[in-house]
């Protein structure tokens, strides 16, 4: 199988400081679904960061849908970000737009017509169960509301790569299962999902899922080899 | 070109804005009124200058200084004969007693100037062209024998230092549009930073999203451009209003000096074309701003 994603010996240092991810070695596959776990600390949203391109590692390579990430022209960066949809931990809506501007922002972003991105995106508000908030801005709408408007932006664009850090850490048990079988269904259609939890409990609803954990900024396992996640206990033999 | 001043409503949402809201028309307004005065200015005394200095570079005085007023007027009479015969000049025109005394009335007094002090014949000369100082010198020749003590003097030599001066002000003019186009960049600099401050973290998922520094910037162009272009325009109608006031004034002046500090069509052509000016440097500075700054994030 071809790969999408690989680390090879990253490290990410901020500033003078010491390394805050190290010797990261891991390589991740199109279609599949892993779960990146680990304290708080650990360096989760610092790995994110360097999957969805919003920094460069200190040293070792990123290979990004098969090309080099760590040399790749600045220039070249927004084609490959595109190709990623991100669901981030503060959301990072904007504040001024309303929940159907703030869906379309990445349509809009890759050029998409205006009148082609209206059904798509009341669609989506439907598919998050927020049909009915459309023109409502972000700071109208709940923790929860807010969170389902971050990952229908993130997903809109039909992504190759999903990465959601705590996708499901402001929503009650039962969306968060709803929004995992969404990340599920998305997975299904072929997009690869990396999602950042420190829930030990999501990680047993996804049970093809693999899992990365994280501890004080190196893979748990440093061979990169990946395992998948307990099975549930009615599961185990 | 139209398309890019038309600001889709997504986009104007995306960074938000309302129109004379911020200190920046204001400022541009203010600097686009000193400009169109600064051209103004300039462009008058270019004008004026270039009027003067054609007039005048092409004439020349010829006195012929003799007591007796008899010899003196056989003098002139033979003098403005020959000159007529030279090729360099136009035309020659001797000046009649009364025209003389009323030029030098001013400060002599009328009382009967000419039996008092020998004033000496004055003949006006046009010459085809601004002749050099050779011409001038076989002109003198070509007197010496009729009226040994004429005088040829170029008209430019009189005005000569007054075009320096006026040379002085319309490069203080031009200088000044100058430091005031450095100065609207500086503005534009300031107010483009601001609104990259005030708007990082759109910037930031913007970013996040795919968006391309080009996009981002142009965001900022337009409204930057088009705040450019409306505080231009206020400043163009404030500066025009002023050199309106001014030239009627100077017309009611009725003198001959400051009748040519006018403003031709083409100079009303370069004063309307400042706002538009502005604008492209307004756009082209927060362009380079915005750009740069952008640079610095990955």
């Amino acid at each position: 199988m071809d790969e999408i994603v690989r680390f090879e010996n990253v490290g990410l240092r901020y500033g003078a400081g010491t390394e805050t991810l190290a010797d990261l070695n891991f390589t991740l596959y199109p279609g599949s679904f892993y779960f990146l776990t680990g304290a708080s600390g650990a360096g989760k949203t610092s790995l994110l960061k360097l999957l969805y391109l919003s920094q460069r590692p200190s040293r070792g390579v990123i290979r990004l849908f098969g090309e080099d990430a760590v040399t790749m022209p600045r220039e070249r960066l927004p084609g490959f970000r595109r190709r990623i949809g991100v669901v981030f931990q503060d959301f990072r809506l904007v504040p001024h737009l309303s929940a159907f501007d703030n869906i379309a922002l990445p349509l809009r972003v890759a050029g998409v017509r205006e009148k082609d991105l209206e059904t798509p995106v009341a669609e989506m508000l439907d598919w998050v169960g927020l049909g009915d908030r459309a023109s409502a801005r972000p700071a109208t709408l709940s923790g929860g509301e807010q969170q389902r408007v971050a990952i229908a932006r993130a997903v809109i664009g039909r992504p190759e790569i999903l990465v959601a850090d705590e996708p499901t850490g402001n929503v009650d048990p039962d969306m968060a299962i709803r929004l995992l079988q969404l990340f599920e269904a998305l997975n299904t259609l072929g997009t690869t999902i990396v999602v950042a939890t420190h829930d030990i409990h999501l990680l047993s609803k996804i049970p093809g899922a693999q899992m990365m954990r994280l501890e004080k900024g190196m893979l748990a396992d440093p061979t990169g080899s990946l395992r998948h996640p307990p099975l549930p206990k009615d599961q185990q033999q | 070109m139209l398309k890019f001043f038309v600001i889709p409503g997504h986009d104007r949402r995306l960074i938000p804005e309302g129109r004379l809201s911020g200190p920046m028309p204001w400022v541009i307004a203010i600097m686009i009124f000193l400009t169109v005065l600064a051209t103004a200015a300039g462009l008058a005394m270019t004008h004026a200058m270039g009027d003067v200095s054609d007039e005048l570079s092409s004439r020349a005085t010829v006195q012929i200084v003799e007591a007796n007023p008899g010899i003196r007027g056989r003098q002139a009479a033979a003098a403005a004969k020959q000159l007529r015969t030279l090729p360099i000049i136009e035309e020659v025109r001797l000046l009649p007693s009364d025209e003389i005394e009323a030029l030098i009335e001013p400060w002599l007094g009328g009382q009967d100037l000419a039996d008092d002090i020998p004033l000496p014949a004055l003949i006006d000369l046009k010459l085809v062209r601004v002749a050099t100082e050779a011409e001038y010198q076989s002109l003198r020749s070509a007197l010496r024998s009729i009226a040994p003590s004429a005088r040829v003097e170029p008209s430019s030599g009189y005005i000569a230092p007054v075009i320096s001066l006026v040379r002085s002000f319309q490069w203080i003019a031009f200088g000044l549009v100058g430091l005031l186009a450095l100065a609207t960049g500086a503005a534009v600099i300031i107010s483009a930073r601001s609104a990259l401050n005030t708007h990082t973290e759109t910037i930031a998922v913007v970013h996040l999203l795919g968006g391309t520094d080009a996009q981002i910037s142009r965001l900022f162009q337009r409204r930057i451009a088009l705040d450019a272009l409306l505080g231009g325009l206020l400043g163009l109608a404030g500066g025009s209003g002023i050199i309106w006031l001014i030239s009627t004034q100077l017309t009611a002046l009725d003198s001959g000096l400051v009748q040519s500090v006018g403003l031709n069509w083409w100079s009303w052509l370069i004063i309307a074309a400042i706002p538009i000016l502005g604008m492209f440097l307004a756009m082209v500075t927060a362009k380079l701003t915005v750009i740069g700054a952008l640079k610095k994030i990955l």
